[in-house]
């Protein structure tokens, strides 16, 4: 018989190939120079570039602006969607997730055309746009989620030592939601770092961000520096969502 | 008189869809009692509750607190605080948080809520505990933080919905005692809900018994247990054996073939009676002597205290009787049962009445199908007319294709030699059938009604 720890070979492979390889060869990429001698040339060239700094500083700025924007949109539409008496089918839950079975590159591009047909300016304001557009239903799902699933006894509680709807609302459900808001943060935040389609299409490369310098550096055949930004990212992402869980265990803190 | 009552309740209905789940309540609360609403899940106990905490409207009637109608003012307005079956602590605040919860939102200062939280902390033997996370306490510590909870803001009535439900039995025993402790030193009106008769039985002052939307009975623990109103509040307090008994007069009453004297007066002569006899109020012995009747011992079991035994009498009727000493399964016993001892209820009906209506001079509509039987001749087709079906005169079958009608098995009682049940239609109707058969609640049945047992009445006869 064989041992059933074995089972789980196959997708040992697969992890060490297609995940544990590719970080090990970023790594190893990262800390060489194009003659395949041991350098901290790339680390050193990015800190000191202040070209590449800024368009970091950008891209976590838009980032963080992004998930704001979901936040204070989608906290209040996961509100009304799992509340039984403002929404009584799950049809209006569907239309939310549904632009999630959409490829987003599509989207993107279809949003980028639209925005050419009414003649918008690209900028950061439709950079935004397609951000939130995009990553909107990311947000919500999870937060939609922890509210469905809160015991309505809690409220209850509240409510009958003497909260109002409004005082439930804050001192319950917020924090009792956080971690819902937490996962969401982690969805929207980190993918958004490296976004690099949505910048292209959404500002005809007006605004670069660092998704979209390492793409170019890759593409230009800079692989070591490319993969010294990447490393970069992947560290800072690393740290964050770390410091992600850390506030997810907390979320009885009751902060916002 | 009014302003000895804490609550009134005045004909508080609630329906959901076509289910009355409350049917008019009427009741009254004095001031510092500790009343519990008992009865079986779905009796709309739990309703009740919620409606005088206010997170359900009534449909109809209104619920007066100190003489003011309640029935408009939301739950945060109303000075009444709730223990909820499942306590719904706040997971994101520790055991002091929880307790200063009502009283942060009333904006007491700090050094007032600190004093009135320690105070309810130690009345509930939590001191110490203030910083721990309402996740590290066990069921019981929950229980204690949910009520000090509800206590800290001095409401007017405390409300506690099933609090002990989710606690094993020794930890719902002293905590028992504790809330009845608790209960003397607040004076707070609690209102307890239920359905466990001896918890009933061991916190009450007054016990209201409800089932299926209607109250059954009000009294104090005693007098519901020792004089029951009708066979479901005998059957659902303590132990007993209902029986069908014949009120011969005054004080004399014939059961199980045999005739007794009785304390109980005004029921008229020759009137059917339901009789309930305690298993702990038969004197079972030895001998024939002082004996009004006989019987001979099927089982015993040993229940710690006391011994249960059942024995057949002579008339072929089985009673449950409690007793300290063991007799032998075989043996024959002497009995007897004092008068005092015999609580004689009305008979809440003697025969299914069932509106009816005539199709042709043989056949009649009732229940949603058509049955044949003997129409009387000054009946015509069309008219309503009045069915009348003894208990024994309706079949009910194993499998509900088989019958007329089908139905479930709603409610059932052993009446000492057969059972008496309540059958609930596929329509809704209600149907009382006696049977020799065993069968459990909820058992789907289908039902024939033997066309001769259908006597039929004209409507003013």
């Amino acid at each position: 018989m064989i041992k059933r720890s074995y089972w789980s070979l196959p997708y040992l492979i697969f992890m060490v190939v297609f995940v544990v390889l590719p970080l090990l060869l970023i790594v190893l990429y990262a800390f060489q120079d194009g003659h395949g001698h041991l350098t901290f040339a790339n680390i050193t060239r990015f800190f000191t570039d202040s070209d590449s700094l800024s368009t970091f500083a950008l891209s976590i700025e838009v980032a963080i602006e992004n998930t704001l924007i979901c936040i204070l949109l989608g906290y209040p539409a996961a509100w009304i969607l799992s509340n039984r008496k403002l929404n009584r089918s799950a049809v209006t839950v569907m239309l939310f997730i549904m632009p999630m079975w959409i490829n987003a590159l599509m989207r993107t591009l279809a949003t980028a055309e639209l925005f050419s047909m009414l003649g918008f300016t690209l900028g950061k304001g439709t950079l935004l746009f397609g951000m939130v557009y995009d990553y909107i239903p990311f947000m919500i799902y999870p937060i939609y989620n922890t509210l469905m699933k809160m015991d309505n006894s809690y409220a209850e509680a509240a409510e009958d030592l003497g909260a109002t709807p409004w005082k439930v609302f804050w001192k319950v459900t917020v924090p009792l939601s956080l971690p819902g808001v937490m996962s969401g943060v982690l969805m929207v935040f980190m993918p958004t770092v490296s976004t690099f389609a949505i910048s292209e299409f959404l500002t005809n490369n007006k605004i670069k961000l660092f998704g979209t310098i390492i793409q170019e550096n890759i593409n230009s055949s800079m692989w070591n520096y490319g993969a010294a930004l990447a490393f970069i990212m992947l560290f800072i992402i690393g740290i964050t969502s770390l410091f992600g869980e850390n506030k997810e265990t907390q979320a009885e803190g009751g902060l916002i | 008189m009014a302003k000895d009552y804490i609550i009134d309740i005045q004909h508080l209905s609630k329906s959901y869809g076509d289910v009355k789940v409350l049917d008019d309540i009427n009741f009254y609360i004095r001031r510092g009692e500790f009343i519990t609403l008992l009865g079986p899940s779905g009796c709309g106990k739990t309703t009740l509750l919620r409606q005088i905490a206010g997170f359900i409207a009534p449909d109809e009637g209104r619920i007066l607190l100190e003489g003011k109608d309640i029935s408009g003012i939301p739950p945060y307005k109303r000075p009444l605080n709730t223990v909820f079956q499942r306590y719904a602590l706040f997971p994101h605040l520790d055991v002091f948080d929880n307790i200063a919860f009502g009283l942060k939102l009333q904006k007491l200062p700090a050094k007032e809520i600190e004093v009135r939280v320690k105070k309810m902390l130690k009345m509930v033997s939590m001191t110490d505990y203030e910083d721990r996370s309402v996740d590290s306490l066990s069921g019981g510590q929950q229980q204690r933080v949910a009520i000090a909870r509800a206590l800290v803001n001095y409401p007017k009535v405390l409300l506690l919905d099933e609090p002990l439900a989710a606690l094993d039995l020794k930890m719902r025993k002293d905590m028992q005692m504790e809330l009845k402790e608790i209960h003397r030193k607040m004076g707070i009106t609690f209102i307890y809900v239920t359905h466990d008769q001896e918890e009933a039985l061991t916190l009450s002052d007054t016990i209201v018994v409800l089932n299926e939307g209607r109250i059954q009975q009000i009294g104090t623990p005693t007098d519901i247990y020792n004089e029951p109103v009708n066979s479901f509040v005998a059957d659902f307090i303590g132990e007993s054996t209902i029986l069908n008994g014949t009120m011969i007069r005054d004080r004399r009453v014939e059961f199980m073939g045999h005739e007794f004297d009785c304390v109980d007066e005004g029921f008229g002569e020759n009137v059917p009676v339901d009789v309930v006899v305690r298993p702990e109020d038969v004197y079972i012995m030895n001998h024939q002597e002082g004996a009004q009747f006989s019987g001979v011992v099927q089982s015993c079991i040993f229940k710690g205290v006391h011994y249960e035994m059942f024995v057949e009498t002579d008339k072929g009727y089985e009673l449950m009787i409690q007793d300290y000493n063991a007799f032998e399964p075989g043996s024959t016993v002497g009995l007897l049962i004092r008068p005092s001892d015999i609580q004689v209820m009305h008979k809440e009906r003697t025969i299914n009445t069932i509106e009816a209506e005539v199709l042709d001079s043989h056949h009649v509509s009732m229940l949603g199908a058509e049955w044949e039987c003997e129409v009387p001749d000054d009946a015509a087709t069309g008219d309503t007319v009045i069915a009348e079906v003894p208990f024994d005169g309706i079949e009910l079958l194993d499998h509900q294709e088989d019958g007329k009608l089908a139905g479930e098995v709603h409610f059932l009682l052993y009446k000492g030699d057969h059972y008496h049940l309540t059958i609930l239609t596929d329509n809704g109707d209600r149907l009382w059938v006696d049977t020799d058969d065993i069968w459990d609640k909820g058992d789907l049945v289908g039902i024939d009604i033997r066309s001769e047992a259908i006597k039929l009445k004209l409507k003013n006869d």
